[in-house]
This record gives structure tokens, sequence and C-alpha cells, in this order.
């Protein structure tokens, strides 16, 4: 049996603040003079900015050589445990191998350097992959057109409000139509845009089998609904089965439908957002497309449209006139941009090449690893003592990731779901997800492992928890107080959460420190203005 | 300073369960539940949760007041009152028991909302709110307000009639609320804070529902904190406990019994009935609020009734249904099925009823 | 289905998968996804390429298209707003290419301190620069920054009215548009196009009682740099309403921070730092604001906050979740999601590079040669700079008095010398033909000559 990684130590160079190293008169990077002539040309250009309006004192950044900010943020990349480091299998994130051959693809100069506002002559190469991938995402999730400026699963899911917000303005309806409806276990996001986007929100709660029933959207739509909003497999791993009759329900009242594909790598090449009726899809190109997550960016979305929302897609939009390829800025019906320029390129830059390295068997093959390996894992955790898998009667497999509950084992040892999350990083593995809200599974956590991992990287996660498990229950004190081998001590989090003791900047932290030992009390924190 | 924590413990607490009996309370049936074999628990329970709670905070400070009770013979509520009472005084920073309903309502006698409480589970019924879900998750919930990560809520102490529990028929009364650390369930991170911005959660609730009652509407407003945010919304103080009838910012009912309720209703057409889930099982109807029987639900007409709960509440049901138990089985089939919830501003969920 | 064999999906491969169908007691792959009715499954495979599975074969084709671009290396980019072409430093592609950092996620204080460690960086580099206590990671964008920025500020003073400068970047107002769409309609205060100064009688007049932001750009979309801040900071604030200025980042080493005249947020872009322009995939954003609990309340990104480790060290924590729409759904008041934190560490990598002086000298520059370009420009037969009289950083508005002129036209026949014109802003300028040309440390003195002869060339 695989054994847990025993004897694991993170590094921990106890890296001082990039400000606290600074050293008066180093110099890390010269900006360099003008030449004589500008000089000449130019003469004292900032003298002609009033006083007033010009710097008085430096800004307090570091004096830092060049070597010094090399060695810093290399210790910092050496504490951060990225997917190229080890295993980290957090549900709803899609984590997988990230090709090392597109970084050196968007690393050409030609992509790098080149500025969007650029004559299209000149940006042939970009809008051609723009081009080719909407056809290729069209055909993976049977759409009409894609757009992928927003820069993140959210942005993507907030445009897919927008365009159904523009939908009904366009009909005159919006006033009336002012609800959407969604899932408690579809992403925060699917509820959160809509409500940016200044519409009503209705969750449907889950049923008997983990999922919404049909008769919960029964009593959800009406002539108020402008449309459904909702991920399929849901965060805990369960497909709907009826998710063309919930798209049916809403189109017969006038709504839309918005599938959002952030659990979407275990349908590619198997189940289309299309095919099941809807109208606007959106994928999470830096996840289930493999394009690095970026310690929280860049992300894109895809976000896809049917025939009839094509017009409200933002500008510009990248159309081929025979063999040149331009952009279309003059989108009268459009809704406004959601992001600057095109969006980032070189994460759909990633996303192309990862899909034409793969192919469409490929891309089947990944959907139907990332399902095989979940259940392989399923399998095995479901065996782990005081692990529970919620809504037992639900007897079917789960696609691409599960949503376990510690809940024997916390009533059992009192350890907590936080408290293994912790643990976890002692054996040097990446932590899981505990779970998005609303957290309607008791000492939940999410593991999705993806098609990336090997059995032996499986097996070594199963033994991590199994060993985590025996020792909530044998030495739970080790569990309370982990991690004990991790890049930092444990941190007094209550600090960052007290408004007399946060500190968001260098130049906070120097007023506030003092404040770090005084007392402070439950109550204090309660009623610190949050 | 080391956290204090006073420990009460009734150590008859479910005697009767382990025996088949529905309860413990009342000499006799201790005296029944000994006799038929059954084994003190209580003390057991709680050893176990401050053991656990010592491996976490190894400072804390355990005041006892088990001294007040007698295991075998003559212990009573008043024990478990006069123990929680000293402690109390004693300025304890939690007080920890082990029991069950009804030594949650011999403790919300002696300290009321004075002392926080928690419960260690060891009785035969807990349908309080008060009651963490084992002796380690006592423990582990009473670490986490120690290290100011749980806040104060005011939770709900119920109990149902023994007599007519026994009987067969399940009679749940809301007796009053003590305030207890509560936590939401823990993702990433969240703290406290997220707890007081239930407060904010709470005001968006009430806003809705107020807006939703037009002028001259006679809304009958249940039990509870939710309740108490809606009439404070329409402009109007309500009682905790009770059952208010409200119209116009005005309270015109206050605490009714079900004969005040339909008196009101027999020149009210257009009445509201709003109500909250109450407890920890998710009941919305019947329990805690009996006073709203299912005449004056009929009379108000099942279309005009408003459920409300705050995201955070429905969250901490897991994924349990709403309950309704009026005791009119056609009633309660009729008000089973999906419904919606106003959650907030602008927001509603759809959740699950059931008989 | 038949084994597959690729590197990306190890167990696709017959060994592997046929121990794990073993392990599962299930003869194919199929049984798994039984939730899924058969009408909705895809039939047969799908309208896609072949694939070029080994890596030389996908990456000559990538690198082919890729090759038909022209940036930087092939032609000189005159042009900005919003997105800058400045000199990258190798070292902030070193660590943004670091593959800790890059395949990096959603760790937390223990898995991820070095990451948590570095966006702190960003967050305190950027407070630095800008003077203020609260600095977000970064946001998607200079606009989205100041979106969140401005109904925040809404959300603070309980109104609901937005005012922008006449003369703001027009994309960015187009996502501003949308962004507030449900909230209110951005009204638009006059700026002098002679001067770029906001109208201060103007804005007094939009100041009415439901204003609750007001946004500046300083400098300008047009380059101008405003001298009136502390007189428009101080009628905002008499109105009871809220300041939001978007600033570029780069030029803060010369022009004072806007919270040392009143700004209550500042946002901005930085993809100035050190970040490349990737066909304005750089652009990242960021809000700052003061130290104050109801203005951080209403931040809706997460938040690094510093916090004592056990024996004294310091560790990072996210701060107040549940103010992000990730912790509390629809009950939060903006949505939140992956950002572009990558650039972030960029950014911090850069600004650590550069030091105090390095930025200010680095804006000199950047003014010399800006107000070199616009003089050689000047001079050219039929081209007027209008603000050339005026202070400006980094971009200024050219002019063309030749009838019927058009910016796509020039910039068409800029093209042909290997040189990217300006911006057209003609229409925001309203008095013909207008381009907003950008000039940085990257354009040496040949550099802006050859512009300057390629415009006489075009123009003649």
């Amino acid at each position: 049996m695989t054994a847990p990684r025993n004897g694991f130590h993170a590094a921990r160079w106890n890296e001082p603040l990039i400000q606290d190293l600074s050293e008066p008169g180093a110099r890390g990077l010269l900006p360099g003079a003008v030449e004589p002539a500008i000089r000449a040309g130019a003469g004292d250009a900032l003298a002609r900015v009033p006083a007033h309006v010009r710097r008085a004192a430096p800004p307090a950044l570091p004096e830092v050589t060049q070597h010094r900010v090399v060695r810093h943020f290399t210790r910092l990349a050496q504490m951060t445990m990225g997917f190229d480091v080890t295993t980290d299998m957090m549900g709803t994130c899609t984590m997988k191998y990230s090709p090392k051959v597109h970084e050196h693809i968007v690393r050409a100069a030609r992509l790098a350097d080149v500025h969007p506002g650029q004559d299209p002559e000149t940006l042939q190469g970009v809008l051609a992959i723009l081009y080719r991938f909407n056809r290729m995402m069209c055909a993976i999730a049977g759409m009409d057109e894609f757009t992928f400026q927003p820069a993140s699963g959210a942005q993507g899911i907030y445009t897919n409000a927008c365009l159904i917000r523009a939908y009904h303005a366009a009909r005159g309806e919006l006033g009336r139509r002012d609800e959407i409806i969604t899932t408690a276990f579809s992403h925060p996001a699917d509820a959160a845009t809509p409500h940016v986007a200044g519409f009503k929100v209705i969750t449907l709660m889950p049923g008997p089998q983990g999922y919404p029933e049909l008769a919960a959207l029964e009593a959800a739509v009406s002539p108020r609904t402008a449309g459904l909003m909702l991920t399929n497999p849901e965060d805990t791993g369960q497909y709907n089965p009826a998710i063309r009759a919930f798209v049916e329900r809403v189109h017969a009242v006038g709504g839309l439908c918005a599938y959002d594909q952030a659990n979407g790598n275990p349908l590619l090449g198997i189940a289309r957002a299309g095919d099941a009726g809807f109208d606007l899809c959106q994928f999470n190109l830096h996840k289930t497309f493999s394009a690095p997550h970026g310690a929280i960016g860049l992300g894109c979305a895809a976000v896809g449209v049917k025939e009839p929302l094509r017009r409200f897609l933002p500008r510009p939009v990248v159309t081929l006139d025979g063999t040149r390829y331009g952009l279309d800025d003059d989108r009268p019906d459009a809704i406004e941009r959601i992001r600057a320029f095109l969006g980032n390129v070189p994460t759909v830059v990633k996303a192309y090449a990862w899909v034409m390295s793969l192919g469409t068997e490929g891309l089947r093959a990944v959907a139907e690893t990332a399902v095989l390996n979940n259940n392989y894992l399923l399998a095995n955790i479901r065996r782990i003592k005081g692990v529970a898998i919620p809504w037992p009667e639900n007897t079917a497999p789960k696609l691409e990731q599960v949503r376990y509950s510690w809940e024997p084992l916390h009533n059992d040892t009192g350890v907590t779901t936080m408290e293994i999350e912790q643990r976890m990083v002692d054996y040097g593995v990446q932590h899981y997800m505990p779970s998005h809200v609303p957290v309607l599974v008791p000492q939940p956590f999410t593991i999705e492992p993806g098609e990336s991992l090997t059995i032996e990287e499986m097996d070594h996660m199963i033994a991590t928890l199994r060993a985590i498990a025996a020792e909530a229950y044998e030495e739970p004190e080790v569990v309370h107080h982990a991690p004990h081998h991790a890049s930092v001590a444990r941190v007094d989090d209550g600090i960052a959460n007290d408004p007399a003791t946060w500190a968001f900047t260098h130049r906070a932290l120097a007023k506030k420190r003092a404040a770090w030992s005084k007392p402070r009390s439950a109550a204090a924190k309660r009623h610190a203005g949050y | 300073m080391p956290p204090r924590v006073g420990v009460v413990v009734n150590p008859i607490a479910g005697l009767g369960g382990r025996v088949g009996l529905k309860g413990t309370d009342g000499v006799e049936v201790v005296a029944r539940a000994l006799a038929l074999g059954a084994v003190p628990r209580a003390g057991a329970r709680m050893a176990e949760a401050l053991a656990a709670l010592r491996a976490r905070r190894r400072d804390v400070a355990i005041v006892s007041g088990d001294d007040a009770h007698d295991p075998v013979g003559g212990t009573n509520a008043a024990d478990t009152i006069v123990a929680a009472r000293v402690l109390a005084e004693a300025g304890v920073d939690l007080l920890l028991f082990a029991g069950g309903d009804g030594t949650a309502r011999d403790i919300l006698t002696a300290v009321g909302d004075r002392v926080p409480v928690l419960g260690v589970p060891a009785g035969v019924k807990m349908h309080s709110a008060v009651f963490a879900a084992s002796p380690r998750a006592a423990a582990d919930l009473a670490a986490a307000f120690f290290a100011g990560d749980a806040a104060l809520a005011e939770l709900e102490v119920m109990d149902l009639d023994e007599e007519a529990y026994r009987a067969g028929r399940v009679s749940a009364r809301l007796y009053g609320f003590v305030r207890g650390p509560y936590r939401r369930d823990l993702v990433q991170g969240v703290k406290v804070g997220g707890v007081a911005g239930e407060t904010a959660a709470l005001d968006g609730l009430a806003a809705e529902v107020a807006s939703r009652l037009g002028p001259g509407t006679p809304a009958i407003l249940g039990p509870g904190t939710t309740m108490r945010a809606v009439a404070e919304a329409l402009g109007a103080a309500k009682t905790l406990l009770g059952v208010d009838l409200v119209r116009d910012g005005r309270v015109i009912a206050v605490d009714a019994a079900e004969a005040d309720l339909l008196r009101a209703l027999a020149t009210a057409e257009d009445a509201r009935l709003i109500v909250a889930p109450i407890g920890g099982q998710g009941h919305i109807l019947g329990r805690g609020n009996q006073q709203v029987s299912s005449e004056v639900i009929r009379r108000v007409g099942l279309d005009r009734l408003i459920v409300a709960a705050t995201p955070a509440k429905l969250a901490s049901l897991h994924h349990q249904a709403l309950r309704v138990d009026t005791g009119d089985s056609g009633l309660d089939r009729a008000l089973a099925g999906y419904r919606r919830v106003v959650t907030g501003r602008g927001a509603e969920a759809v959740c699950r009823v059931v008989a | 289905m038949a084994a597959f064999e690729h590197p990306y999906v190890p167990n696709a491969s017959a060994g592997p998968r046929r121990r794990l169908l073993d392990a599962l007691g299930i003869a194919d792959v199929e049984a798994l996804y039984a939730a899924i009715p058969a009408d909705l499954r895809v039939k047969g495979v799908l309208d896609l390429p072949a694939p070029l599975p080994a890596e030389q074969d996908l990456r000559r084709h990538v690198a082919e298209l890729i090759e038909q671009n022209r940036g930087a290396g092939d032609l000189l980019i005159f042009r900005g707003a919003g997105c800058w072409p400045h000199h990258v430093p190798a070292l902030c592609d070193e660590i943004t290419g670091r593959g800790e950092f890059l395949t990096a996620y959603a760790g937390g204080t223990y898995s991820d301190h070095g990451k948590n460690q570095a966006v702190f960086e960003f967050q305190s580099l950027i407070g630095a620069l800008v003077g203020l206590d609260v600095v977000t990671p970064p946001t998607y964008d200079a606009a989205g920054a100041a979106n969140s920025a401005l109904r925040a500020a809404c959300r603070v003073t309980g109104r609901s009215g937005i005012v922008v400068p006449a003369l703001m970047n027009p994309d960015r107002l187009e996502q501003m548009r949308g962004f507030v769409r449900p909230t209110a309609q951005p009204r638009a205060v006059r700026q002098d196009p002679a001067t770029g100064q906001l109208d201060l009688a103007d804005l007094e007049a939009k100041l009415g009682p439901d204003v609750g932001a007001v946004f500046l750009e300083q400098p300008g979309f047009l380059g101008t740099i405003e001298t009136q801040g502390a007189a428009i900071a101080e009628r905002v604030h008499a109105a009871g309403a809220m300041l939001v200025v978007g600033v570029d980042p780069l030029s803060l080493g010369v022009l004072a921070a806007p919270s040392d005249w009143g700004a209550d947020f500042v946002t901005g872009d930085i993809q100035p730092l050190g970040i490349h322009m990737h066909a304005g995939g750089g652009c990242a954003g960021f809000i700052a604001t003061r130290d104050e609990a109801r203005l951080v309340a209403e931040l809706p990104t997460t938040l690094i906050s510093a916090a004592p480790a056990e024996g004294g060290g310091v560790g990072f924590a996210w701060s107040t979740p549940e103010r992000t729409s990730y912790d509390t759904r629809h009950e939060a008041t903006d949505y939140y999601g992956t950002t572009q934190w990558l650039w972030g560490i960029g950014a911090a990598v850069y600004l650590s590079l550069l030091g105090p002086k390095g930025l200010a000298e680095l804006g000199e520059v950047i003014m010399q040669r800006s107000l070199y370009a616009a003089r050689a420009v000047a001079r050219v037969p039929g081209v007027r700079v209008p603000h050339l009289d005026r202070p400006f950083f980094k971009e200024f508005v050219v002019t063309f008095d030749k009838p019927g002129a058009t910016v796509t036209a020039i910039n068409r026949a800029l093209l042909a010398h290997g040189i990217v014109g300006g911006h057209d802003v003609s229409r925001l300028w309203s008095g013909g033909p207008a381009m907003l040309m950008c000039v940085t440390e990257t354009h040496d003195r040949a550099a802006i000559d050859r512009l300057a002869a390629a415009l006489a060339e075009v123009l003649s």
C-alpha cells in the first residue's frame, strides 16, 4: 500500500518582506538616461508640472539589488505548492497539468509584445487563433459563436447574465422579467453575477438525490423568469438527469438557459450544452482547457451562445473575410465590453494548443479518465473511517468530483475538516477544497482528481487522507495543531479579520503591528464593524 | 486570560432513552429507568467533551457545578438551576452543560441570556438548537468560541410535552432563547465576521418581507429572531417567543393565542402568515408555534403563507427539508412539496417541505 | 472506448485504464456515465481539426500562426490608450514563469505562503505608490477596478449617481456603463479640451444630492495632468460624494499620490509595471482605499492580511471573505473570481527592482521622451499637438490639418513605414482627426525621429 509522504518539510526561509530588505542606495534596475539630444530638445519636462502636482517625497519602495530580488521571489516561489510541485486535487478547481510547451509558445515576442490596438493586418496570427478556436469551441459545446473576452469564470458567468439582460431588454421584457433561477450547488458566481446585473436570485435547494427536482423548478418558474443559470454536474459531482426538462420548462415561460461549464471537464466529447437546449454557456479555459491557474489569474472564460444571441456578444468579434481576419467593432446590439481589449489572449492560445494536441479522441479520453479517476478515489476514500458520502440513496456514479463529509469523524473526534485541510500540507500535498457556500454538507471536503495524475499519485492522496483520519482518532492534538511542517508556523488569522489589527500593506503593518500584542476579546472582534 | 468553563451535568439525562422511555422528566421516570437497568451517561459525555477541549486548549479552566447534583436520589430541575446560577455569578466565560431539552430549559430558567451556553448532547430529546452534534463537536465549538472564531447567537430552547410524547403525541414548545456559540460551517477562513454579517442578511430579509405587505395588511408573525427582525422592519416591536399580529407597523395582538388569531382573522380577508424555521430540525409550522393552528393556517390561506429564513439558517439545516406538523394531516399534505422561501433582499430559495 | 496514449492523460493508456476499471469492477467507463440520458450524449466525434500530439508538430503549428503577427520587435509602437509598450525586465518574466507560481491556485495560508507573501508585497508596493493603506490583489483590469470602486462608493454614501470626466477613456466608459447599468447612468462633467482640466463649475452643477461617486483620471485619458485635484476633491466631498481616481501607477514616481489631494479610492492598471502587452492580456487592475472598516467592507476581492505566526514571524491570511461573492453568493454586493494575480507578482518584482529612485527617474525619462516626441511631431507641417504647452505624461493628442485626412488612413500609411500610430480619438476630440500618441522609455531618439519623418512623408 502506498504510504503518505512522511518526513516532509516545506521550505521555510523566513523570508522578510521585500520592503524590509531595503538598503539605501541599492539599485535593482536602471531606467537609463535619455540621449543628450532629447534632453536638449525636451528640457526639464518635469518642471512643467506645477509643484503641487509633483510628488514631494519618493514612494516608500525598497532599494534592493537585482540579485537579492531574484533570491527573494525565488524563495517565495519555493514556498508555494503549485501543481508543478505537488498533487493538488482541489475540488471545483479542475487542477491539471499545464503543458510547458504552451508557456514557451506564448513567450514569443510576436505574441507578448503585441498591442491589441494594432491594425488587424499585423494581428493575423492572434486573430487566426481566436477565430479557429471559436469554431472549435462551437463544436465542443454545440454553440454558434463564442467570445473569449471575460477574464475569469465568474466574469464569464457575469457575461451570461448581461447577455440574458440584453436579450430581454431588446424584447422590451426586462422590466417584467427580473428573476434568475440557480441551484444551491452551482458555483457562487451563478448567484452573485445575476444579482450584480440587477436580477433577483432564486436558489433551488437540493432534493433527496442531492440535486434539485423538477418540482422545485416548477415552484420557481413564472412569467418573471429571465433565465436559469447553473452547473451540471453540480459541485457534488452529481449530474442532474432531468436537465433537458429543466431547460424546456424555463423556455416554456420565456426564459433563457445558461450552462455554467465550470464542472465541464467530464463532459468533453460526451455531452454538449447546445444539445441539451441551452442558449448560453461558459467554460474556464484556465481550468478545463489546461491554461495554468496563475496563482489566481490569468483566467479566461469562453462564453458561447446560440444564434439568436450572437448579436449581443461584446465587441470586437473576430471575423474572417475569405483569407484575412478582421475585428468587427460595429455592433449596435452588443452588450458593453466586459474586459479591456480582447481578454487574456495568451490563455486562449494555450487552450487552443491543448485542444490541438489532443483532438476529439483526446478530449473524450480526458473526460473519461477524469471520471474514472474520480470514481477510483471515491471507492477508496469512502472506506476511510470517519468519511460519509452525502445522499447515500443516490447510487449513480459521481462524475468528476465528490463532495465528501467528515461528519462522522468530527462527531467522533472533534477534529474539523479545516484542521484536516491544514494537516495535509504537512504531508507535502496541496490541501483540498472544503466547499463553496452554502455549506449544506457538514464538515465538507471536495476532491477532483482531474485526468493528469497517475494511479500512484491518487493512491498517495488516499493514503494521506487515511493517515490523517487515523491521527484524528488516535492523536487528535496532532491534527488540531497542524500544520507542523509548513512554510510558516501557525498563523493567528483572527488578526486578519479584526479592523484594529488587520494589515493589508507594509505601511499599515508598520502602524498596526503594535496592536497585535494587545489582548483581543471575542466580543471586541464581533463588534468590530463587520 | 485563560477561558473559564462552567460545567453542569444532569446525571439522569438520557436515562430514559436507553431503556425505551421517551425522556427522563419526573421522579417516577427516573426510578423506572434505573429499575430497567439504565446507566447514567451524561457524566461520561461531559468528561469526553472536556478531555477533547483540553486537547485543544490546555489553558482552559474548568469550574464544576456537579456538587449540586445527586445522581441517584433527589435529582431535580432545581439542582440544575442552582448550579447554573452559581456558575453564572462566578463569571464563567461559557456554561457547558450535559443533558437534553429538559436540562436546556432549566439552564434557560437559571441564566437566561446572561452567560453563553453550550449543550453537550446527553438527553433523549434534543430539539433545542443549543446542542452540539456530539461531545467532541461541542469541544470543537467551545474552542472556536474561545479563539474568537465563533460568535454568539440566540438559540432556541425547545421541549416536548413529555406526557404527550410518551402517549405518542408530539407537541413541541418554544420555551425561549439562550445565547450560545454559533458558527457557520467553516469554509476557507470564514471567521467571526461572517456571523455579524448575518445581521445584514437578516436586515435584507426583513426588508424584503416587509415590502411584500401592503398597507392595511394584517400579518401574523411567528416566534423567533427572524420574525422579530421582520417586525422591526415593519416598525413594530414583537415578542420573541410569542405569535403577534401586526398591521401598519402596529402590534395589534401580543402573544396571541389561537383564539385571538381566529378572532382577528374573522374580520381580515387579506391577512398574511409569516413564519421562519424553528430549531435545528427545520419546522416551520406545528412546533414551537402551535398557536398557529391548522384552522388559523386554513383561514389565512396557503397561498398567503410567507416562509423566511436567511441563507445561513437554511444551510444550518444541511440538506434537510423544511417540516410541517400541524396535527392536521390533510393540511400537512397540502403544505408539503416545494415552496419559495424569502432569504434576503431580492432573493428566494425553493425548499422542499415535508410533513 | 479504446485506450489512448497521450502524455497529458496517463490513465487513458491501456494498462492503467484496465487497472482502474478492474478496481471499480466495471467493464467499461460507460457505466460511470449512467446518469446522462442517452439523448444528450454526443453521437460520434466532435468536428475538430486533426490533432498534433507530437510536441514539435504542435509547437511549429502554433508558432507559425503567431509568427504572422508583428509586434514591438518588428514595429515601432506608439499606441497606448489602456495598454502600453514599456520595457519588461527579464526578471519579471523569470518570476512569473516560475512553475510554482504559474500553476498555483487557491492554496491558503500554509500551502501557498510564498504566493500570499508575494501578493501581500504587491498590495504593499502599490500602497506605497498611491499612499494608501488598503490595496486589493490584482483585479481584472483598470475599468473593472474603477467600476467596483464606484459602486462601493455609492453604497458607502447611500446614493446611486455617478459622475465621470467627459474626456475619459471611451472603452473604459463603455465597461462602466455596462457595470453600473442596474443602478446608474454615468453623467459627464465637461473637461476643457484645450487644457484637459475638469470644469469646476460644471462639476458643481452635476454634483446633485443623488451623486455618490465621482471618477477622475490622472493623468487624463488624453495624457493631460489635472492640476486642480484638491479643489475637485473638496467639491466632491462637500457634496457628500466620494472621489475615485484612476491612475497610471508608473506616473507616481513623479506625480503626487491622489490620496494626498483627497482621493477616497485609487484604481489603475498595472500592465505598465513589468507586464507584456500580450495583445491586451497584460492588463490587470487594483483598488486602493483608506484603512476604514466601512470602506474595506465594500471591497469585492480577496484581501491578504499580514498576521502573526507562532514564534514571532509573519504569516498571511485571507481577510474577511464574507465581503466576497465566494462566501456570500448573491448577498455580496459585487462578484469576484479568478483574477490576474500572476501579473501582480510580476508588478511586485518590477517595483522591487525599480525602487524609489528608479521609478522617479523612469517617470522623468518618459516625460522627456514624450515631450521631445511631441515637439518633433508638432514640427511636421499640418500636425498640431494641442497640449504642447501643457504638462502631460506619456501620451498626447496629435491633430491633423490636412483636409479629408482620417486617422485610419494615416495609421495605415504609417504602418507601411513600420510604425503603429496613435489611437484614434477623433470622436472624443470632435475637432477633426485626432490620435493619441504614446511615447515611453522604449522609444529612443532614433525611433521618435523616424516617427516624425514618417508622419511628414505620410502627410506630404
